[in-house]
């Protein structure tokens, strides 16, 4: 997990995944939030080819641009088998664009079904924003 | 914050929170637990949730929440909650992403000690079968007009290539098929995710699990189902896939901005919900049903390969090596059904998260040789504990809605069940114990360990005992398959 601008951390859920982020500011904390959930999945990258994938995700707050953000990353991993460890945000009002440089996934521990609304509130802090998101699982 | 002491107490298994607990909501809540299930949901958000849920406009009679209790996001699992139709509203958080994650029961009249020594080679022959675990592809490639006819005919559609008999179709809610399904109301992106997942398991708690019938409670019943104490039986748990999970999704996205349009008001975004007669809440019903049909056909053609690998494993050890059919039923469902409030016969939207329908004796849906006893309700315990079937009766139309728990419900979270369990110890110990595991992830099993869950034996007593189902049988593992 990161240093103390910006990370991560599992918080005890009875049936699912629940993840604390946060990050200076909203491009981090989806990259934080990507990287949690990355980690509750198992997710290793193989080494080798590379491949680039951009994926527009929008919302009109932060709380759903967090979620399409991180459902595009589970469409990816699911349809192509992709995931990312480089990524490039964009935020531009209710619109956002990643770029990311992907590999295959050499593992996969855990199937996430779904990133929820769940009691999710993007806070800000006095160090950037913070939120805790709920995964189903 | 819910307290013990804010709850008030019908019965040793019955208590309720009060409407005016809390300023909006719209229902009580009624718990079906003893004292001791509910002082171990204190340290989860369950009763906080379900009181979130009781807020959802429309709600009639009251919120129920089962024994098998436990933290979901949104409504609790193991919650049921029913909407006035028209007016109320549809929420798919209350039904989950999982849609009709479900249950199907198989007996046999094989001898368990005919076949002991064959257990292993079944375990095998099953994982083999069953294509399980994460990112798993079956064998199964659907075009677009095949997912579409899945998603219209459900178990139809699988009893026309071949997967499924009429005794199949009979014996599973709803008879494997809701009508009013819409394929055009399903995204691109789902079609995508469910085209080739038809035939998986899955993972997490999904499992296939081959049983003992260790001991029978109804003999008449268990007659009627076929279940013969000694002999094998099958649970097959799994849903709609990625299939039902992104039209979930979907749904829950679009009505962020739903609940804005008709000036609803909820303390948690993921109960967002509309009107059922709006567009939207149409729209979405007509898509959760594709989901609904969809998980049914997956049961049904995953139930044709359990029974290919008892086939292959057992037809020369045992004269009757064949699965019969007892019930397939849902757990995450919504439905339009009619139930009696304060005397009066409406129609409501019924939802289901984490719990069963349970209906009584007298049911004219329920097949022919089950409608006078009851509908069969199947409530899997944990790996390596037992599981029941029971029977649904007139106490659960008057008190819950026709419905009953759907297991043993988490005490644990994963996170801490990982760190408690090792999994290659735990699988060493059920193998101890008789139970031949095959599983993808020993991570993944260790979250699924015994200690994570209920005892379902005690949330079995609350239901008996409530008198929303009535013991039939007691399973035991001995065979557990897991993705």
């Amino acid at each position: 997990m990161a240093g103390q601008s910006s990370g991560f951390r599992e918080k005890e859920h009875t049936a699912d995944w629940e993840l604390d982020v946060w990050a200076p500011d909203l491009p981090g904390l989806l990259v934080e939030a990507a990287r949690g959930m990355y980690w509750l999945m198992g997710a290793r990258l193989e080494h080798g080819q590379r491949q680039h994938r951009s994926i527009a995700f929008s919302g009109e707050d932060d709380e759903s641009r967090l979620v399409s953000f991180l459902q595009e990353l589970l469409y990816l991993c699911e349809t192509e088998g992709l995931g990312f460890d480089q990524v490039e945000i964009t935020v531009d009002g209710n619109h956002g664009r990643a770029e990311l440089s992907c590999a295959a996934l050499a593992h996969l521990g855990k199937e996430v079904k779904a990133v929820t609304y769940h009691n999710l509130a993007v806070h800000e802090t006095s160090k950037g924003l913070q939120a805790t998101l709920v995964f189903d699982v | 914050m819910v307290n013990i002491k804010d709850l008030i107490r019908i019965s040793d298994y019955e208590w309720e929170i009060p409407r005016t607990f809390r300023h909006d909501m719209q229902v009580p809540v009624r718990i079906f637990a003893t004292r001791k299930l509910i002082e171990a949901v204190m340290d989860d958000k369950s009763l906080e949730q379900a009181v979130n849920s009781a807020t959802l406009p429309g709600l009639v009679g009251h919120v129920v929440v089962m024994p098998d209790m436990h933290q979901g996001y949104g409504f609790p699992i193991g919650g049921v909650a029913a909407t006035r139709f028209p007016d109320g509203v549809i929420s798919p958080g209350g039904i989950g992403y999982d849609i009709n994650c479900g249950v199907r029961l198989l007996a046999s009249q094989i001898p368990y000690e005919d076949v002991e020594s064959r257990l292993d080679a079944l375990a095998s022959a099953l994982d083999h079968n069953c294509p399980s675990g994460v990112g798993t592809k079956g064998h199964i490639h659907l075009t677009e007009a095949e997912l579409d006819q899945v998603c219209r005919d459900g178990s139809r559609w699988a009893q026309k290539q071949g997967y499924a008999s009429p005794a199949d179709l009979r014996r599973t809610e709803e008879s494997g098929c809701l009508e009013g399904a819409d394929p055009g109301k399903v995204s691109k992106r789902a079609r995508e995710r469910g085209r080739p997942q038809l035939g998986t398991l899955g993972s997490g708690n999904h499992f296939i699990e081959v049983d003992l019938i260790e001991q029978i409670f109804d003999r008449e019943a268990a007659q009627t189902m076929g279940l013969v104490e000694g002999c094998l039986a099958v649970q097959i748990h799994c849903g709609s896939r990625g299939f039902g999970h992104q039209i979930c999704s979907d749904y829950v996205n679009e009505f962020q901005k739903v609940v804005q349009r008709y000036n609803i008001h909820l303390p948690d975004r993921e109960l967002v919900c509309a009107p059922l007669t709006s567009p939207e809440g149409q729209n979405y019903l007509a898509a959760m049903r594709c989901a609904a049909n969809y998980a049914f056909a997956n049961r049904q053609v995953l139930a044709h390969y359990a029974r290919k690998a008892f086939e292959d494993v057992l037809a020369g050890s045992t004269r009757h090596w064949q699965l019969h059919q007892v019930y397939d039923i849902a757990h995450n469902m919504g439905k339009i059904e009619q139930h009696v409030i304060e005397g009066e016969r409406i129609k409501v939207c019924v939802h289901r998260k984490g719990a069963t329908r349970a209906f009584g004796p007298g049911y004219e849906g329920l097949p022919e040789e089950y409608r006078q006893m009851g509908q069969p309700v199947l409530v899997p315990g944990s790996m390596g504990t037992a599981s029941w079937v029971l029977v649904g009766t007139q106490g659960s139309m008057e008190r819950s809605f026709g419905s009953s728990c759907h297991g043993a419900g988490r005490v644990m979270s994963r996170a801490r069940a990982k760190k408690s369990v090792w999994g290659e110890d735990l699988r060493a110990s059920l193998e101890g114990k008789g139970i031949h595991i095959r599983a993808g992830s020993m991570g993944g099993l260790a979250e699924e360990a015994p200690e994570a869950y209920k005892d379902v034996d005690e949330v079995v007593q609350t239901v008996t005992e409530a008198g929303i189902a009535s013991k039939v049988a007691r399973l035991v593992p001995v065979a557990v398959v897991k993705g």
